[in-house]
């Protein structure tokens, strides 16, 4: 089993649209894994019937029992997240704010604060249109343990690879270089690093290939939009060979990639000319 | 006036507008531009001016000073399984450690110290009437909220009310986005005319509402995808402050790390209607 993830380091390089397009590819025969939980945008392409949807829990929420406070104070004191605070003369824990380390439950004289399982968000097992098997999820709003979600979708989309006998797993990530993304490369086997020419889409690629080089793993790239700044095309394709980074594809800059999305579609449904035939020669180097 | 620029997509132009909005206002005021999005902070590449502060940032993180009873009632405390105590040695995972100080001061015998671990660098540079503050996450580091929290922090203590503070945020809706926010007066939610665009641009509104934040959507790109975005906008009663065209001119200059205002009428046209706005909301 193959399990390849595809990142950024910095958001709206193309990355979910050049996912969905290699998914369609893929058919049948991919499990896709929407592990950008932050702004899962996928579905909006993949057409999934959300057929099983779960719950999913993780970390505490401090909750406060007001009879039994006696406004000792003694929770705001150790609480080091200004999680606790007085509303209306009573003692109050502000949702946002409290990261579930339980530190007020340990300490309160009164036994007044107890810790609950935080619901964080659904995720689904759905039949997308390809007739493959997709695994998304939908976090909550400012939710904790993006990174957990992310470990909880990838672990499914694994087992279910491993059941219908499915030999590739193509996994959306999240940009930036935290939490998620390190969740969504720890067990990969390929890295697709998708980038534009443009001073940040530089940058950005290299921080989040000096966190692939962490995990040992081999990465090609993606550069999309290539033909805005070549003179910082040259300089990727430069950088991509002294990091011994394979090139999968260059990509023009093209608004048929925004006409497709708003008609519901990837980029290989909606287009027969030359940047279909590069995502499918970009399929067949990396599958 | 403290200000946040977010998006709930990324690359939907946060950091064009942060920093085009913070030179134009700096014609007039005084301005400091605060790159939030500790993992990959991109503002830098727009900005001039010499460096004039470079410092180290610290989370707290226990480290076990090698001797004590084995009460295990680190491991037990620990809601985020960063402490292992095993037969004879106490295990600390600083990368899983949230800094809540549980397991060091409940340790009834001091055995857990809290030390400080470097997570990365905030930079202070100047620019005539232009502060530019980023913080810059360690590779490796997992948690941005710590260093965000501290970058606010920095802000409050260097920049007062005098100042127009503009904030990019990190792109998304979870617990580094909330830290962002949390202490601005209004947020600008950037957001391009696509169906990713409406989509997340409507889990963004959802987190603002829940932190009762004011805010409104300046729309990017505009001229591509579809009318949904501004059908939405209406529905909702959300005020549009601007709507910066589409064209690849833009995307050019920026793709060089220019400022695009000097350059392009129709953009300072569109970053003025911005000034009015949240100039008129005090």
């Amino acid at each position: 089993m193959k399990e390849i993830v595809v990142i950024s380091g910095k958001g709206g390089t193309g990355k979910t649209s050049i996912t969905a397009a290699l998914s369609y590819l893929g058919g049948k025969d991919v499990v896709v894994a929407d592990c950008d939980v932050d702004a899962a945008d996928m579905h909006l392409l993949m057409q999934p019937d959300f057929s099983n949807k779960e719950k999913f829990y993780s970390g505490y929420l401090a909750t406060v029992d007001k009879d039994k406070c006696t406004n000792c104070d003694k929770c705001i004191e150790v609480c080091r997240f200004d999680a606790i605070s007085y509303v209306d003369g009573k003692i109050n824990i502000n949702e946002l704010n409290c990261e579930g380390c339980g530190y007020c439950a340990e300490i309160c004289p009164e036994k007044a604060i107890t810790l609950e399982t935080r619901y964080v968000g659904d995720w689904y097992i759905s039949k997308i249109k390809t007739g493959g098997t997709m695994v998304h999820a939908r976090l909550g709003i400012g939710a904790e343990n993006s990174g957990k979600l992310v470990a909880k979708i990838k672990n499914e989309a694994k087992t279910i690879a491993s059941s219908e006998h499915k030999e590739i797993i193509l996994i959306d990530g999240s940009p930036g270089i935290g939490c998620p993304v390190v969740s969504s490369l720890s067990g990969a086997n390929y890295a697709i690093m998708v980038t534009e020419p443009t001073v940040s889409g530089v940058h950005d690629l290299k921080r989040v290939h000096q966190l692939v080089k962490k995990f040992s793993i081999p990465s090609g790239c993606i550069i999309n939009k290539a033909d805005l700044n070549d003179l910082i095309t040259k300089q990727i394709k430069e950088y991509l060979e002294l990091e011994n980074i394979n090139l999968i594809a260059e990509l023009p800059y093209d608004e048929t990639f925004t006409e497709a999305m708003v008609n519901g579609k990837t980029i290989v449904e909606y287009n027969h000319s030359s940047l279909k035939c590069k995502m499918v020669e970009s399929w067949e180097k990396i599958k | 006036m403290k200000i946040a620029i977010a998006s709930g997509k990324g690359g939907t132009g946060k950091t064009t507008l942060s920093t085009n909005l913070a030179g134009y206002l700096s014609k007039q005021y005084e301005v400091v531009l605060v790159d939030l999005d500790v993992e990959e902070p991109n503002s830098g590449l727009f900005m001039n001016g010499p460096l004039i502060l470079s410092e180290d940032k610290y989370k707290m993180i226990p480290e076990w000073v090698g001797k004590c009873s084995m009460c295990g009632l680190c491991q037990q405390v620990c809601k985020f399984n960063a402490i292992v105590c095993l037969e004879d040695e106490i295990m600390v995972f600083p990368e899983l450690c949230h800094s809540c100080y549980a397991c060091s001061e409940l340790c009834p015998e001091s055995a857990l110290p809290m030390f400080p671990q470097k997570m990365g660098e905030l930079k202070h540079f100047r620019d005539n009437h232009l502060s530019f503050v980023e913080s810059r996450l360690d590779i490796g580091q997992e948690q941005a909220v710590p260093l965000i929290a501290q970058t606010h922090k920095y802000i409050d203590e260097h920049f007062n009310a005098g100042f127009v503070r503009i904030m990019d945020a990190p792109p998304g809706t979870s617990c580094p986005v909330i830290e962002a926010v949390k202490k601005v007066d209004f947020v600008i939610l950037v957001t391009e005319p696509t169906p990713f665009g409406l989509h997340d641009l409507k889990l963004a509104v959802e987190t603002m509402k829940a932190l009762n934040k004011k805010f409104g959507v300046v729309i990017n790109r505009f001229g591509i995808g579809n009318d949904d975005v501004i059908s939405y906008c209406k529905e909702e009663g959300i005020d549009i402050l601007a709507k910066i065209p589409n064209d690849r001119r833009i995307a050019e200059l920026y793709s060089r790390g220019e400022l695009i205002y000097d350059k392009f009428p129709e953009f300072t046209e569109q970053l003025e209607r911005i000034k009015k706005y949240i100039f008129t909301l005090n």
